[in-house]
């Protein structure tokens, strides 16, 4: 496919700390997830009363988002329905799957319960961003850069989207990981071209 | 744009081993909903459309669970006679599907060893291991809308030139966990279903598995033909549809457009038709924002209950079936219009020429998809 696509914005969550762009923008590594969490949330200085209501897989997802799209993300230049939200995982809504199984001995749990579907994060960052283009959730064992790259230069090279937001939210227990990247067709200051392997870069940024 | 072919498929439900012995049952009235009395799954009577539990789907299970049975007996049936060698390179498995193994978690020890067994990729890779596919196989799970994105998916893989043939499998068990969850919502009807009608109550819960085999190769040319899909989101709720239907609305818009088709070009309508006060009201009102109001529509829920990650494969297999037989399906369970803005929901078994159809679904996350078949 010949026609380049550009990562405009990246954010990374991982082991109590936040990065944008590569760079680290907030650490809270002592905290516990819940703690983690609401610090990240608290950083952002906002006042959003669904964030109390999420559970946890779709705060980190959502305050990645946020992160991602905050001084990056210009709203005006796009409709609602083109731009989309590609996201993957490997252990589906689990987190909040065992949450739901313990409810079910006792009075089982609509607030709980909804949030037994790996999708509905994504429909957090739509209402939150009033994103309505195409959106999907696939389960990989390990996070597949290439098939990200692949599927999104799909979308974007047939103009079903002209900016889409795609990446790997995981969470289970107190083990958790947020990368997303923010895909556009025009290239700005930061740019990465979005291949696999500039994914790949700002995947292991932890690591660094 | 390649253009791309149904070249084979497969439902497996309580009412039917093959899609022509479901077909068969469809056109004979039969449902598979009837009223269970299973402390398993629930403490009360409820009405659904389930598996009897001695329903062997495969010999030689040991490995597998009732999960992977269903979706194994569902591919094989609709490999048989296709054609398809699930070694090629250009060949991929796509799996839809809503919650996979979780009954796992009401019998079990959450350990790490239930957590790899849990994972819809670990039911995916083993399934797909079974019949030899070379690539990995992918996961859709999105929900009610599962079943389309897979097929959306399968086309989009096929688009970006990656593979010629995609096996798209989805489905779903009912177990306590997503019974008690519907019933928490008091989603769930105490008599069978009744969509589109002014006494709904509420959606009757389903197990099935439903195959479609799509392929861009040129010998199936004179069959059915994938034309336009979409899929959107209504940004509005997590677990209500949109009040105005805009955002289907859009979405199957958006479906016509992509398929060269206007409105008047579509002769069938597969709606979701969940028989919950909300979503059928919603969909009527987008069926009719698309100018789709006078479109024959039926649902299938009443046959079927909601299948979840099958529902759009089945649906969408006996969509085609109706393209083929030009046979249009009565929706069960539809007696009086119960809805603001009105459609045409057809109540009878009617013989009309049939050539396009368009196949809808909506779930929690706010998400929608439709897709639209032709018949060449």
């Amino acid at each position: 496919m010949s026609i380049k696509n550009h990562i405009t914005a990246s954010c990374a969550i991982s082991k109590g700390a936040v990065y944008k762009n590569g760079e680290p923008v907030f650490a809270n590594p002592d905290a516990d997830l819940t703690g983690f969490l609401l610090s990240v949330y608290q950083y952002l200085t906002l006042n959003y009363v669904r964030f109390y209501k999420m559970d946890n897989l779709s705060k980190l997802g959502w305050l990645a988002s946020e992160i991602l799209l905050k001084d990056s993300f210009h709203a005006e230049k796009y409709r609602p329905e083109e731009t989309g939200i590609l996201l993957t995982n490997s252990n589906s809504s689990l987190d909040t799957d065992l949450k739901y199984v313990q409810t079910i001995r006792d009075i089982p749990s609509p607030s709980v319960f909804v949030y037994t579907l790996p999708n509905i994060m994504i429909g957090e960052i739509c209402i939150r961003n009033h994103f309505k283009g195409e959106t999907a959730l696939f389960v990989f064992e390990r996070f597949d850069a290439l098939f990200m790259e692949q599927y999104v230069n799909n979308l974007m090279n047939n103009g079903i989207l002209q900016a889409c937001i795609c990446g790997w939210v995981e969470l289970l227990e107190n083990k958790y990981k947020a990368v997303l990247f923010l895909v556009e067709k025009k290239a700005n200051e930061q740019t990465n071209i979005f291949t696999a392997q500039n994914m790949i870069k700002l995947f292991q940024i932890e690591n660094i | 744009m390649q253009d791309i072919f149904i070249i084979s498929d497969n439902i497996t439900s309580p009412i039917g081993l093959t899609t022509a012995e479901n077909f068969a049952s469809l056109t004979k009235n039969v449902s598979g909903v009837t009223l269970h009395n299973d402390l398993n799954l629930s403490d009360q009577p409820f009405y659904a459309s389930l598996f009897d539990h001695a329903h062997e789907f495969i010999s030689n299970h040991n490995t597998f669970t009732r999960f992977e049975q269903l979706l194994i007996a569902s591919i094989t049936g609709a490999l048989k006679n296709s054609g398809i060698d699930c070694a090629d390179n250009k060949t991929v498995l796509i799996i839809s599907s809503t919650k996979g193994n979780i009954s796992l978690l009401e019998t079990n020890e959450f350990d790490p060893a239930l957590k790899k067994r849990i994972a819809m990729h670990t039911s995916a890779k083993m399934v797909a291991d079974y019949f030899g596919f070379s690539n990995q196989p992918l996961v859709v799970s999105s929900a009610c809308i599962s079943g389309l994105l897979g097929i959306i998916t399968g086309k989009r893989l096929i688009q970006s030139g990656l593979y010629e043939n995609v096996v798209i499998a989805g489905a779903d068990i009912i177990s306590k966990f997503i019974l008690s969850g519907f019933e928490s919502f008091q989603a769930i009807s105490p008599e069978p279903c009744k969509p589109f009608d002014t006494n709904r109550k509420g959606i009757n819960l389903g197990e099935g598995a439903g195959t479609v085999i799509l392929s861009s190769q040129k010998k199936h040319a004179k069959g059915i033909q994938l034309m336009g899909v979409a899929v959107g989101n209504d940004a509005n709720h997590i677990s209500a549809p949109s009040r105005t239907g805009e955002e289907l609305g859009f979405v199957i818009k958006t479906a016509l457009r992509n398929s060269a088709f206007t409105a008047a070009d579509i002769d069938l309508i597969s709606a979701h038709g969940t028989a919950t006060l909300y979503n059928d009201e919603m969909e009527a009102k987008a069926i009719t924002t698309a100018g789709l109001q006078s479109v024959p529509a039926n649902s299938l829920k009443g046959y079927y209950g909601h299948t979840l990650g099958a529902a759009g494969l089945i649906e969408s297999i006996i969509s085609i079936k109706s393209l083929k037989e030009n046979l249009v399906l009565p929706t069960m369970g539809f007696e009086q219009m119960g809805l603001e803005s009105p459609i045409h929901i057809n109540n009878t078994l009617a013989h009309i020429p049939l050539q396009n159809c368009l196949k809808t679904a909506s779930g929690f996350g706010g998400c929608n998809a439709a897709i639209i078949f032709s018949k060449k």
